[in-house]
């Protein structure tokens, strides 16, 4: 352990070191991003021919930018030059499903600009949801008059988007640094070596703490891989999205809905005969109780992976907002009090935001154990079963 | 909550569930399993070392006990012994001087005997030389004196009474 302090109390170090940095980085990337929104929607207005509000004041430029950061983008843009128009990143490719497969780059669209052909079909990103509809030649999107939302046909988009480029950035790492962990054991005489042994701790936290008092001694070990992957996979993510790269993929409804299925999925096809007793006849109680408790109990079932998705999705989410929020209030103070004062309440904010990046891939890990515990419980309701 | 379910993209869905998906067996494969048995079995082996400790120095416990009981034994024998060697000298000792008790009365006892006996040989020889010399007395006096017989016969007997006196 001697050996280990060291290095991780450099690491902190440095990182905490380096968080100013990060948000110098957030500052510089905004600044332009928040510019070319401008540019970006005074040539948005000529499609949507003026159906909504174009920013024009700082602040709602601010709001706009903000609100585009949280969803996801057909590319990668690092930043950009409102000035010359130029982006700095690259395109990813744009795979639809629209009774063909249509594969094309996403640079087709010139940053939601303009329309890109593929196949004798057009299609255009919506600049309010970000996401691809089939239109005319000229982009023409045309809004439904009650619901507000699009009413253009929108094909199936199995895009590699930034979101899915952030995920499988995330798997590649996650899968290099615990590979080479567990490949340091045989080397190392069954010591741990390399930098994958920051995380050795972790992992043997989440088993003992997290695994073993939830799920118990006997049936852990069938979790494991997926309380193990699943809390790293969130933790990395919700790390990258501190990271000046832009990315929010923690903070997308789909990504925590399809981590929620998933521990939903594990939940229920694990679950034992005492779980659907406890759910559809509940023992304890008396018979007229029972029915009443049977329908709480399956909308329990629904509610517990539902609060998952909404929690992590809220924290990550809120967390990028209102952290871009204070960053971007340094352009508005423009004064040297105001700005360096935000300046400093985004530190805080952003050193807060790695206590949540952890304590949410915690809860989720903490959680799903919880579930997949209840759902291996063997003992009988008298010690106390809910 | 429209704007939520708005907000669920399926193809992102598809690419996440296949990346996760996949990313579990992989890393069981490759990571959790040889991680968490390489951190079971460094357990087990402190476990196992700590145990061995201990037993270890149970052992020199037992051992030290051992030793110690040895000792005092070694030491409850010498004393045996030597409290052994002690009676059996009191008693060579006193066997020694009852015996030689014995063998000086014994030789008393001879010596008495012995002198008892030098003294009856020489009385008999006493005796025999007195008579001898009675009746070589008597010879001279029967040669010599015929006449006087009756004085020199009182003479003899009182010779006589005189010698036996002796």
């Amino acid at each position: 352990m001697v050996i280990l302090k060291r290095p991780l109390r450099l690491i902190i170090a440095t990182f905490l070191a380096c968080l100013p940095l990060m948000s110098f980085a957030n500052q510089e990337v905004d600044t332009a991003k928040v510019k070319v929104e401008a540019t970006h929607e005074v040539v948005a207005e000529g499609h949507q021919e003026g159906a909504h509000a174009e920013p024009t004041d700082l602040k709602s430029k601010i709001k706009a930018f903000i609100g585009h950061h949280v969803l996801d983008s057909h590319d990668f843009s690092l930043t950009q030059d409102n000035e010359t128009g130029e982006s700095w990143g690259f395109p990813l490719p744009v795979i639809l499903w629209d009774n063909e497969l249509h594969v094309f780059s996403s640079a087709a669209f010139h940053h939601g600009k303009e329309t890109a052909e593929s196949n004798g079909k057009y299609y255009a990103i919506n600049h309010h949801d970000g996401k691809i509809y089939r239109t005319d030649a000229s982009g023409t999107i045309t809004e439904n008059e009650e619901t507000g939302f699009p009413s253009n046909v929108r094909p199936i988009d199995f895009s590699i988007t930034k979101t899915v480029v952030s995920i499988f950035a995330a798997a590649i790492l996650m899968f290099l640094i615990f590979s080479n962990l567990a490949k340091s054991y045989a080397k190392n005489g069954g010591i741990a070596s390399g930098v994958g042994r920051i995380f050795e701790p972790l992992v043997v936290y989440i088993r003992d703490e997290i695994a073993i008092p939830n799920i118990g001694e006997k049936k852990y070990k069938n979790y494991m891989s997926y309380l193990l992957t699943i809390f790293f996979f969130v933790l990395f993510l919700n790390i990258f999205g501190l990271t000046p790269l832009g990315i929010n993929a923690t903070g997308n409804l789909t990504i925590t809905f399809s981590l929620a299925f998933l521990t939903f999925l594990i939940t229920n096809l694990t679950a034992n005969k005492n779980y659907w007793g406890h759910i559809f006849w509940m023992p304890g109680v008396p018979k007229p109780m029972r029915i009443i408790l049977a329908p709480i109990e399956l909308l329990g079932v629904f509610i517990k992976p539902f609060s998952l998705m909404i929690r992590l999705y809220a924290n990550i989410f809120a967390g990028h907002i209102v952290l871009m929020s204070i960053i971007g209030l340094m352009f508005i103070f423009k004064s040297w009090i105001g700005s360096s004062l935000s300046f400093g309440l985004s530190f805080l904010l952003s050193i807060l935001e790695i206590l949540v990046a952890f304590l949410q891939a915690y809860i989720f890990t903490m959680l799903s154990a919880l579930y997949f515990g209840s759902a291996v419980e063997e003992h009988h309701h008298e010690e106390g079963h809910h | 909550m429209e704007k939520l379910i708005n907000q669920f993209e399926f193809g992102l869905f598809f690419w996440q569930v296949l990346i996760f998906v996949g990313l579990i067996l992989l890393l069981k494969k490759f990571a959790w399993k040889p991680i968490l048995d390489a951190v079971n079995e460094r357990e087990e082996g402190i476990k196992n070392a700590l145990e061995s400790a201990e037993n270890a120095r149970k052992e020199m416990q037992n051992l030290q006990a051992d030793n110690q009981r040895i000792l005092n034994e070694a030491r409850a024998e010498r004393d045996a012994m030597l409290k052994e060697a002690r009676e059996m000298k009191e008693k060579l000792v006193a066997d020694a001087k009852s015996e030689a008790q014995a063998q000086g009365l014994k030789m008393i006892e001879q010596a008495k005997a012995a002198i008892e006996s030098e003294k009856n040989a020489a009385m008999a020889e006493l005796k025999l030389q007195v008579s001898t010399l009675s009746l070589s007395i008597a010879e001279k006096l029967l040669k010599d004196e015929l006449s006087n017989t009756e004085a020199q016969t009182k003479l003899v007997e009182k010779m006589l009474g005189d010698v036996k006196l002796n």
